[in-house]
C-alpha cells in the first residue's frame, strides 16, 4: 500500500492482507541498498495470520519515492513517522542489518511505542569495509556483487532457496539494483558506517527483544550480535547454523519459526483499538 | 565486517563451470546424497493445516503437488538461472511449453507481440496458427531489420521475441539494439538462447528479459529427454506502465496478490508457476530433470567441442566441390560475421546450414547415403545430426512458406556432433560421392 510521509510517498507491503487498524502492527525494515521484498517469506505468514504487517521501502528505495535518509537518527525517527501516519500508537519492529541499527535506535528513541523489537544479523555497529563503502558511493556495480558474496553463507552459496526456482544471490542483487546503486546502497552504508550510538541505544531498550544470529555470517558475526544483545535486558538470542547473513532469504522457514514463536508470545494477534 | 575477514576486492560468487555441477543443491539437507536425488513423487506431506495453508498462500516456500513444483526440478531451475544470471526459472516438459507458458503469462486476448521471422518451425506455427485461436496476434520482421521491430510495434504490443541465431538460415538478431527498442517501449525483450546455450551467451547481459531453452538439446546434449525452461533476468519494471495488468493487478487466484509489487524480480516466473503451471500444467517429470542435469554437469566442456568441430566443418565445408555455399557465422562474409563475434565471443555455435550441389535430388541421396551422421528432426546432439529441411522438417510447408522461413531446396541443416572430426568427414564424403552421381546409388 501507499501512504504519505514528510510529504512524500512511501510504499510498504502489506504481505499480500489488506491493511486493518484492528490489527497489531509489525513494522519490517530492510536492510542497505535492499527493498521490501527480501521480507516475502515472514511477512506473507504474518499477514495472514492476524496481524497488519508494513514491509517497508525505505524513502529513495524499492517503490517508495523521496530521497535516502542520510543517518541512522533519521531513519529511526522516520520509523516513528511511519507508525504515526498509517493510523497506530504502537508497532513491532523487525529488522534485519542496517535494518538493526534502525530499530534499536528508534525503539531507544521513542520506548512507548514500540512493542516488540526483533533483530536478524543484527550489530551495535556495522562499520564498512572501505573499498565496499567506496565502490557503493561511486555507484560500481561491483559493490552488489561484493556484497552479495559476503552476505551469503557457504550454503548460501550453491543455492536451494525454499521458494521452488528462485536463485537468491541473483535476486538479491537485482532488488539492490533496481535503483541508483549511489542513492541507494551508497548512502546506506554511509549511514552505517557513521552510526555510533547503538551500544548506548540499547542500554535504553527495556522490551522483549529477540536477536537471530547466523554463524557463517560474516557481515554481522554472531560475537557482534551477542555483544549488542548482552546490553538489551533479558534478550533472547537464537543462532541459526549453516547460514549466512542474508537468514531470511537462506533460511526463510527456520528464521519463521523463531520470529513466531517470538511475536505471537510478546505479542499476540489480539484485537487492538487505536 | 572487518576488512581482514574478506576474501580480497574480486567477488568469490561460484563461477560457471562450478555453477553447472552445484548450483541449487545442497547435499546435508538430502541426507547427504552427493548426486541430486529424483524425488518421484506427486506431493508432499504437510506438517499441520497451519503449513498447508501457508504453502498455497505463498507464505512460505516448499512443494506441494509436483505440477506445481518438484525438489529435483528445482535443483535444475535453480542451476539454469545460475547460469543465464537470472533470478529465477520454470521448468517444463518441453522448450515449445515453456514458449508457450512465458507467451500465456505475458499476454492476454487482444495483446500483440512482436517476432522474428526466423524460428523453429514449431514455434513459427505457434505464433502464426495457434495463438490467433487465443486472440494474440504477431507481427513477424525479418531479424536483421532492426527498424522493422520497432515499426511493428503497436499500442496492444506486449513483448518482441527472437531466436539470437535465427533457423535455420543463421541470421542474426541484433539483441542489445532490439532490447533498447522494446525497453524505449516499455515492454521486454524475450529470447530462444536454445542454440547458444549459456556457455556462449548469455542474453540478460545484452538487454534481455525472459530467455527460454528447449533444454532438449544441447544443454541436456544426450537426446534423451524433452524439457524446456523460461528464465527471468529480474531488471524489467513491469510498474512502469499501464501494459501488464496480468502482472501488477490485484490477482483473485491469490488473495488479490500483485506479482511485480509482491516479487519484483521474481514476479513473472512466480506468476508463471502460479497461473500458467496450475492452469495449463505442462510439468517437468522428475526423471528428465534429472538427466538434464547430468548434461548440463558437462555443458562447458561439450560446448568447446560442439564449437570447434563446427570450425572445422565449417572449412571442410567451404572448400568442398560438392558444396554450393555454406552458412555459418563464422565464415568471413556472413552478413552478421562481427555481431557475431560480438555476441558470441566463446563460439558461434554448432549449426550450420549449406546447399548441395545438384539441388533437392542431391540433397535426398546425401541424407540416405551418410552413416555416422542421423537423419532426425532434433539439434544439439552429442552426435552429428542431419536434415534435409525442404523434404524433412518443413515439408509440410507450401513454397511461399518456405521462402518465407528461409529455406531452398539445396539445403542441408547440420548439427555438429562431438565424435572425431575426422569420422565426420569422412562420412560426409560418402554422402557427397553419393549426391554426385545420385541415380546410380541405390537409396534404400
Ligand atoms: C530453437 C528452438 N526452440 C524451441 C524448440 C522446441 O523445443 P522442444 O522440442 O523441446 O519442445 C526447438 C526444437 O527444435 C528449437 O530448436
Amino acid at each position: 500500500m501507499k501512504f504519505k510521509v514528510d510529504g512524500h510517498e512511501v510504499y510498504a507491503s502489506t504481505g499480500g492482507r489488506p491493511f486493518d487498524k484492528n490489527k497489531p502492527l509489525i513494522i519490517f525494515v530492510h536492510g542497505s541498498g535492499l527493498t521490501h521484498m527480501t521480507w516475502v517469506l515472514q511477512t506473507r505468514y504474518f499477514a495472514f495470520h492476524g496481524y497488519s504487517c508494513l514491509a517497508l521501502d525505505l524513502p529513495g528505495h524499492g517503490l517508495s519515492g523521496g530521497e535516502s535518509l542520510k543517518s541512522i537518527e533519521d531513519m529511526a525517527d522516520w520509523i516513528s513517522k511511519v507508525i504515526e501516519s498509517v493510523g497506530f500508537k504502537e508497532a513491532s519492529l523487525v529488522g534485519h542489518s542496517q535494518g538493526c541499527l534502525v530499530t534499536v535506535e528508534c525503539t531507544a528513541r521513542y520506548p512507548d511505542k514500540i512493542k516488540t523489537l526483533s533483530l536478524m544479523g543484527g550489530a551495535g555497529a556495522i562499520p564498512m569495509n572501505k573499498e565496499l563503502l567506496s565502490l557503493a558511493e561511486n555507484n560500481d556495480p561491483k559493490a552488489v556483487d561484493l556484497m552479495m558474496d559476503w552476505a551469503h553463507g557457504p550454503a548460501g552459496h550453491f543455492g536451494g532457496h525454499p521458494v521452488p526456482g528462485l536463485y537468491h544471490i541473483n535476486t538479491g542483487g537485482m532488488l539492490a539494483k533496481s535503483r541508483t546503486i549511489k542513492n541507494t546502497l551508497g548512502v546506506d552504508f554511509r549511514a552505517c558506517d557513521n552510526y555510533k550510538n547503538g551500544f548506548e541505544a540499547a542500554k535504553k531498550i527495556k522490551i522483549p527483544t529477540l536477536s537471530i544470529l547466523a554463524t557463517d555470517d560474516k557481515m554481522c558475526p554472531v560475537k557482534e550480535g551477542k555483544k549488542l544483545a548482552d546490553l538489551i535486558e533479558g534478550s533472547k538470542v537464537d543462532i541459526i547454523d549453516n547460514c549466512g547473513h542474508m537468514m531470511l532469504l537462506e533460511e526463510a522457514d527456520r528464521v519463521l519459526k523463531v520470529l513466531k514463536n517470538f511475536i505471537t508470545k510478546n505479542y499476540p494477534a489480539k484485537k487492538v483499538i487505536n | 565486517m572487518s576488512d581482514k575477514d574478506k576474501k580480497g576486492t574480486k567477488p568469490n560468487t561460484y563461477k560457471f563451470d562450478t555453477l553447472s555441477l552445484h548450483a541449487g543443491y545442497q547435499p546435508h539437507k538430502n541426507a547427504g546424497s552427493r548426486q541430486v536425488p529424483i524425488y518421484q513423487t506427486t506431493s508432499y506431506l504437510f506438517d499441520d493445516v497451519d503449513h498447508a495453508a501457508a504453502l498455497f498462500n505463498l507464505e512460505r516456500g516448499g512443494h506441494i503437488y509436483s505440477r506445481i513444483s518438484n525438489p529435483t526440478v528445482a535443483v535444475l531451475e535453480e542451476r539454469v538461472a545460475s547460469l543465464e544470471g537470472g533470478t529465477a526459472a520454470l521448468a517444463t516438459s518441453s522448450g515449445m511449453s515453456a514458449i508457450f507458458l512465458a507467451v500465456m503469462t505475458l499476454c492476454e486476448a487482444g495483446d500483440h507481440l512482436v517476432v522474428s521471422s526466423q524460428l523453429y518451425g514449431g514455434t513459427v506455427n505457434l505464433f502464426r496458427l495457434t495463438l490467433p485461436k487465443f486472440g494474440i496476434k504477431c507481427t513477424f520482421v525479418k531479424p536483421r531489420d532492426t527498424e522493422g521491430f520497432k515499426k511493428a510495434i503497436q499500442k496492444n504490443t506486449k513483448g518482441i521475441f527472437g531466436e539470437l541465431v535465427g533457423n535455420p538460415g543463421n541470421e542474426i538478431m541484433n539483441m542489445p539494439e532490439i532490447a533498447k527498442i522494446a525497453h524505449d517501449a516499455g515492454i521486454p525483450l524475450m529470447v530462444d538462447a536454445t542454440y547458444q546455450t549459456p556457455y556462449l551467451c548469455k542474453p540478460f547481459e545484452h538487454g534481455a528479459d525472459i530467455v527460454i531453452h528447449s533444454l532438449t538439446k544441447w544443454m541436456a546434449g544426450h537426446g534423451s529427454s524433452m524439457a524446456g525452461i523460461l528464465v527471468e533476468g529480474g531488471k524489467f519494471d513491469w510498474m512502469q506502465n499501464d501494459k501488464f495488468p496480468t502482472m501488477t493487478a490485484p490477482y483473485e487466484g491469490y488473495h488479490g496478490l500483485s506479482f511485480a509489487e509482491e516479487f519484483g524480480p521474481t514476479a513473472f516466473t512466480m506468476k508463471a508457476r502460479a497461473e500458467g503451471m496450475r492452469d495449463f500444467g505442462p510439468c517437468l517429470s522428475p526423471q528428465n530433470a534429472w538427466n538434464v542435469l547430468q548434461g548440463i554437469e558437462t555443458l562447458s566442456v561439450r560446448m568447446k567441442k560442439h564449437c570447434s568441430n563446427a570450425d572445422e566443418m565449417v572449412k571442410y565445408l567451404s572448400s568442398h566441390e560438392s558444396v554450393a555455399w555454406v552458412s555459418h557465422p563464422n565464415v568471413p562474409d556472413h552478413p552478421d560475421h562481427e555481431l557475431a563475434k560480438k555476441l558470441l565471443p566463446n563460439g558461434r555455435g554448432s549449426m550450420i546450414a549449406f546447399g548441395i550441389k545438384g539441388g533437392k535430388d542431391a540433397g535426398v541421396a546425401f541424407i540416405n547415403n551418410v552413416k555416422l551422421a542421423s537423419h532426425l528432426a532434433n539439434v544439439g546432439d552429442t552426435r552429428t545430426l542431419v536434415i534435409h529441411p525442404a523434404s524433412g522438417t518443413h515439408s509440410q510447408m507450401d513454397e511461399a512458406t518456405l521462402k518465407f522461413a528461409g529455406l531452398s531446396h539445396d539445403m542441408i541443416r547440420l548439427s555438429v556432433g562431438i565424435e572425431d572430426i575426422d569420422d565426420i568427414k569422412n562420412d560426409f564424403e560418402i554422402g557427397f560421392r553419393a549426391a554426385r552421381k545420385p541415380r546410380l546409388v541405390s537409396n534404400q
